[in-house]
């Protein structure tokens, strides 16, 4: 690991301040520490926010619950209210990583992992997201991992995780504090970044830019379900993972929202697969069209091809578990 | 240099490292308790597994100056030859390793698991989330899955922890 300059940060005005000037914040540290070590990154300078004043989740006036940056995904994945409102995140929160990991791993901080590429790890390849300009060794190499949707010719790497596919699907916003003390929100479906000509930038944050909490709407009705399909039954990444939020109306479906992880650069959400499926009874024949419009454009580097079949597959069958219609796959 | 006061297993140090140091090589390699193992030193295996304020962790994946102030176990504190804690007396009458190396990790992780079962916490196994359902030897085996074993006495790993949890097969 390179020498770094450690600081704790006194309060958020102090933090912020510091990552202006160039410092990286750490907080549970279980991504940043592993890439630090393998000299992937390699900051010359450590603010340590873990001490803010930000582990808290609360209610928010409308109904919905604010989850504070630095509650652990232990912590969030058990809290009660999580459990009961929004049982998608508990278990996309729970399909993630190990329990020890989650016990570190921060909200704030898990939206912001970075991909796990083999050549993003692997200091000895070219890499356009570890050092721009390089290359991209996955288009022409081992790319199983990589995605099918949204990719660029500049690169090809997946978001990994599981946390944030959840909060796509339910309409969840970060809210983020400047260095010039404003805060915003931001659509956690517009936060992570399409890879483009800058694969370097992972998501919108801007230096100096702190995340302090994620919103959840008020809970709505309907079936919740997370799916992951991965190489081993625990404790793997996803290949492809679905979270699915789908209310139905008599026999017809009344709301579908739907995120995909593993697929791409980002937690992957097409408004108009979702509207294809609106006001439609279920059937199988549906279900393959809602299959054709998300993968319209789906397109393999060679060891990821069966990701396609894989992700048309995942989707049917959560979509017969959602509505009750199981065999309609 | 960073000073940081941990205490661990009930006894306070001062500790006086580079920043970069990890608080697994701080208990190693600066306080001398060599119970907790380095195995990958990337947070997939499990084997440096300690609690801190009681929740286990992965110590080769913090920094020692994160944790001024904590309150810190190890192997060493959960029991000792002749004093040995129910699990660590479980695993030697289950046969619940062969090398030896990942049971330090194991058994830390287990404990602070039993903990989190009887507090309710859910696992991706677990049917109802609000209401899990004890711990299965799929419960177990889903929640002990940060803490890997080479030798793969995984059988005999969960016929220990069943015993000592009180759960059902």
């Amino acid at each position: 690991m390179k020498p770094f300059a450690y600081a704790r940060a006194g309060d958020r005005a102090d933090a912020t301040a510091r990552a202006a000037a160039d410092a990286t914040f750490i907080a549970g540290g279980t991504n940043l520490l592993d890439l630090m070590k393998l000299e992937v990154m390699a900051p010359e300078k450590l603010v340590d926010i873990s001490r803010l004043d930000l582990a808290e989740i609360t209610e928010a006036e409308d109904g919905g619950l604010r989850i504070g940056a630095l509650v652990t995904n232990s912590d969030c994945a058990a809290d009660a209210r999580v459990r009961r409102d929004y049982p998608l995140l508990s278990r996309a929160i729970l399909a993630g990583a190990s329990a020890q990991l989650r016990n570190k791993a921060t909200t704030g901080g898990n939206l912001c992992q970075r991909t796990r590429c083999y050549y993003f790890y692997d200091t000895a390849m070219p890499c356009n997201k570890r050092a721009p300009g390089s290359g991209c060794q996955a288009l022409q190499g081992f790319n199983r991992i990589h995605a099918i949707l949204g990719a660029s010719d500049a690169c090809i790497a997946t978001y990994p995780g599981d946390m944030a596919v959840a909060m796509v699907a339910l309409d969840a916003e970060v809210e983020i504090e400047g260095a010039d003390g404003k805060c915003r929100l931001v659509p956690v479906r517009d936060f992570h970044r399409l890879p483009g000509d800058q694969p370097e930038r992972d998501n919108i944050l801007d230096a100096g830019d702190l995340i302090t909490a994620v919103i959840l709407p008020p809970p709505v009705a309907g079936r919740q379900i997370y799916r992951k399909v991965r190489d081993r039954a625990s404790y793997a990444f996803a290949l492809c993972s679905m979270a699915a939020l789908v209310e139905m109306d008599g026999g017809t479906i009344a709301s579908a929202a739907l995120a995909f992880g593993g697929l791409a650069h980002k937690p992957w959400r097409d408004g108009e697969m979702e509207a294809l499926l609106i006001g439609q009874k279920p059937s199988a024949d549906l279900f393959g069209r809602a299959a054709d419009r998300l993968l319209a454009d789906a397109r393999g580097h060679g060891s990821n091809d069966f990701k396609i079949p894989l992700t048309r597959r995942v989707l049917i069958s959560v979509l017969g578990e959602a509505t009750n219609t199981g065999g309609a796959a | 240099m960073e000073t940081t006061e941990l205490t661990v297993n009930g006894k306070n140090h001062r500790l006086e490292a580079d920043s970069r140091v990890t608080l697994l090589d701080a208990l190693r390699n600066h306080l001398g308790l060599t119970g907790t193992k380095k195995g990958c030193d990337h947070g997939q295996c499990g084997a440096c597994t300690v609690l801190v304020d009681g929740r286990r962790i992965n110590s080769c994946l913090t920094l020692a100056c994160m944790h001024d102030g904590d309150d810190i176990t190890t192997i060493e504190g959960l029991g000792e030859p002749g004093n040995l804690s129910d699990l660590q007396a479980a695993f030697v009458a289950h046969d619940g390793f062969q090398c030896g190396y990942c049971t330090p990790g194991q058994i830390c992780s287990a404990t602070a698991m039993i903990e989190e079962a009887r507090a309710g916490w859910p696992s991706f196994v677990s049917d109802d989330l609000e209401g899990p359902d004890g711990l299965s030897d799929e419960e177990i085996s889903e929640r002990m899955s940060g803490n890997l074993c080479r030798c793969a006495a995984y059988p005999n790993i969960v016929s220990a922890i069943r015993q000592v949890a009180g759960g059902r097969s």
